[in-house]
């Protein structure tokens, strides 16, 4: 695990609240713009960032992050773009977290060896790669563990006690529990089903375990903040960024200050949730 | 580069990965995994199951109408003047192709698996039909994903699987064809994962899939060996089939693939030329790379993202091919090739007036090899070709082409 991740979770268990964890789609719609809305979350409140790597074919994507990849493909993004955004952005953040989020075709045609090498360099502490279950570890898995990159996978409601141990068994940085069967930009499961499904997790691993999919509101991320170590949310900052483009797609000033009046409410709805908790 | 070492045997694989060498193996989200494993597990259990066998056997005999003919296509052998050419015809099965074979298969494992609703993609909507026939026959609701695009120009196929009970679901994300209609298919079922089961139509997706349908359609090969074996009392110098996903051709090729003898050729669509981007060669003209489940040969920029390829036949309108056939390209035991659009639908025209067989566009565009390759070898030769759909459903495509208006 590289030392942002850490120190950022062992600052977060001081402070005593889950982490919020903000999915964008890179290059979505242009590359500047792009640059400038990750620029603009930490201080807005994100704590780690997943840096989606636009995929003509995101089959566990809902209609918002496929349309989002395709904007971003369209504006001409690339991998190697992608890295190269993490590069621009670490120039000024040298502490946030950076997740590499996508679909392992492109990271493959790219070269498994010198995307690491690349990833290093750009400042990259993770990446979830959504079709390369445990059983397809020798692909990028151990690689990347070899460079010092956490490879954080998904867990599910499908994924059982029988299975959870090969899940977690290279996992590192945190375990992202999917809180659904289905596809991303779904509707907020039973939070009680969450917490219980958290403590499952839990008793297999010390690593922090962070929920997605349905988060889209302050009073969503304050309800399954309560019991996970971090709240991601995706789906709803994409369609805040595609409602505020203009007629041709472009991004228009209510871009950045939609995304980041958003990801101020998601905040405050961590800084809130282990209150809640204890109500 | 050093030439491919031989394996002792071609028919050997997968590996319990689910691997042919590099390609094939399970490249899912998570959520899947389980219900992969689950189908393996049943799978495993089935095709070493006389019971689950015998009904199978059952139903190809009195319901598809197996085994299908092996025909000796006199009129042609004698206009190309060369090789003999046989047709295996499973164009005459139920439901108009191969597709039924597979189909068959996989609706009792997803009886015995306690399936309650069945998913499925298509192209050209012949593994639709076939899906939606099968999930009429025993009683299972059936929705079948299909690319916008396609519905618009598979009309009278999108009207069957309504007859027969199916849903069918238009899908517009990407361009709306065979590829998108997957992604939709996967969404689906990465949704519903208790109740649902997804039949794919081709030898390709994750594993198991491309070893079980190759199974299912095996019977093909197996059938033309005997019939052969019956009418000539030899096996074939050469096996022509056209590839898509490939699964009509892994079914012809598979029980030959080590008699050494046999010469095999796979045939791709060469759309409007290599040279454009309006192709779907994706082991001629493509590179390997990672989609729906499998390592294969694919369609693809230098990014990895997918490209779109173009047929005039929509059912081999699919930027992959089945991870088995990418494998036996890089051993050098099956050859294939492209075939062009105009020389397709030339061949579909020989065909209909020589033999009075209208064939469909996918094995027309084998047939145009096969009158390559034919003229240039000698009567004492044999050809076995696949027939692997028949052209009911091709005539409204092909009078466009023809400047014909119906």
């Amino acid at each position: 695990m590289t030392h942002r991740m850490d120190q950022r979770f062992a600052a977060l268990a001081q402070e005593g609240r889950p982490a919020l964890v903000t999915y964008f789609m890179a290059g979505d719609p242009d590359y500047a713009a792009s640059l400038d809305i990750m620029r603009a979350l930490p201080g807005a409140g994100a704590d780690i960032i997943e840096l989606g790597m636009p995929f003509s074919d995101p089959m566990a994507d809902g209609p918002a992050i496929q349309a989002a990849g395709l904007r971003a493909l369209k504006g001409g993004q690339t991998l190697a773009k992608t890295l190269q955004m993490a590069r621009d952005f670490r120039h000024q953040d040298n502490e946030t977290p950076i997740v590499m989020m996508g679909y392992y075709n492109p990271i493959y045609i790219y070269g498994v060896e010198r995307f690491l090498s690349d990833a290093v360099s750009a400042g990259i502490d993770g990446m979830i790669v959504v079709d390369l279950p445990p059983e397809m570890d020798d692909e990028l898995c151990i690689p990347a563990l070899e460079k010092g990159i956490s490879f954080i996978r998904l867990a599910t409601p499908t994924t059982d006690d029988a299975r959870l141990p090969k899940v977690l068994s290279n996992t590192s940085g945190f375990v992202y529990y999917v809180s659904m069967t289905g596809i991303t930009g779904s509707a907020l499961p039973d939070t009680g089903k969450v917490a219980a499904a958290v403590d499952r997790i839990k008793a297999h691993t010390d690593l922090p375990v962070c929920v997605g999919f349905g988060v889209k509101t302050e009073d969503h991320a304050r309800a399954i903040g309560a019991s996970a170590d971090g709240v991601v949310v995706g789906t709803a900052i994409v369609n805040a960024i595609a409602h505020s483009l203009d007629a041709d797609g472009a991004a228009t000033p209510a871009t950045k200050a939609g995304v980041c009046d958003l990801i101020r409410s998601l905040a405050n709805g961590v800084h809130n949730a282990r209150l809640a908790a204890v109500e | 580069m050093n030439s491919p070492a031989k394996p002792n045997s071609f028919r050997s694989g997968p590996d319990e990965d689910g691997r042919f060498g590099i390609f094939g193996g399970r490249f899912v989200a998570e959520t899947l995994m389980p219900l992969i494993l689950e189908l393996q597990e049943a799978w495993d259990y089935a095709k070493s199951d006389p019971k689950y066998q015998a009904e199978l056997t059952d139903l190809n005999t009195h319901y598809t109408g197996r085994p299908s003919p092996l025909y000796y296509a006199e009129r042609l052998t004698d206009e190309l003047g060369g090789a003999r050419i046989f047709f295996k015809r499973d164009e005459l099965n139920h439901t108009g192709s191969h597709k039924i074979n597979n189909c068959l298969g996989q609706i009792l494992l997803a009886k015995r698996m306690g399936k309650t609703r069945i998913i499925a993609e298509t192209g050209a909507g012949q593994h639709g039909v076939a899906a939606a026939t099968v999930a009429a026959r025993f009683g299972l609701p059936c929705v079948v994903y299909m690319g916008a695009t396609d519905v618009e120009r598979q009309a009278p196929n999108v009207f069957r699987m309504k007859l027969l009970g199916a849903e069918v679901i238009p899908v517009t994300a990407g361009s709306g064809t065979l590829k998108d209609a997957m992604n939709e298919a996967l969404r689906d079922w990465v949704t519903n994962v208790d109740d649902t089961y997804y039949l794919i139509g081709t030898a390709a997706g994750p594993h198991p899939y491309p070893e079980m349908v190759r199974d299912f359609q095996s019977v093909i090969g197996e059938e033309t060996k005997e019939q052969l074996m019956a009418m000539e009392g030899r096996l074939p110098d050469m096996l022509v089939a056209s590839v898509g996903g490939g699964s009509n051709a892994i079914g012809l090729f598979h029980p030959f693939l080590d008699d050494e003898g046999v010469q095999i050729v796979g045939v791709e669509a060469g759309g409007k030329g290599l040279d454009t981007k309006e192709h779907c060669a994706s082991l001629t003209a493509g590179n390997p790379g990672v989609l729906h489940g499998n390592r294969t040969y694919l369609l693809q920029d230098g990014d990895g993202q997918i490209e779109e390829g173009h047929s005039i036949s929509a059912g081999l309108d699919y930027p992959g091919i089945g991870p088995e056939h990418s494998w036996l390209k890089d051993k050098g035991r099956v050859e294939y090739v492209p075939i062009m659009d105009h020389e397709a639908l030339d061949a579909f025209q020989l065909l209909t007036r020589i033999e009075g067989i209208i064939p469909a566009l996918e094995p027309a565009h084998a047939l145009a090899e096969v009158m390559k390759r034919a003229p240039k070898m000698d009567r004492d030769k044999i050809i076995v070709m696949n027939l692997c759909g028949r052209g009911d459903k091709d005539v409204f495509t092909a009078a466009k082409h023809l400047g014909v208006e119906l």
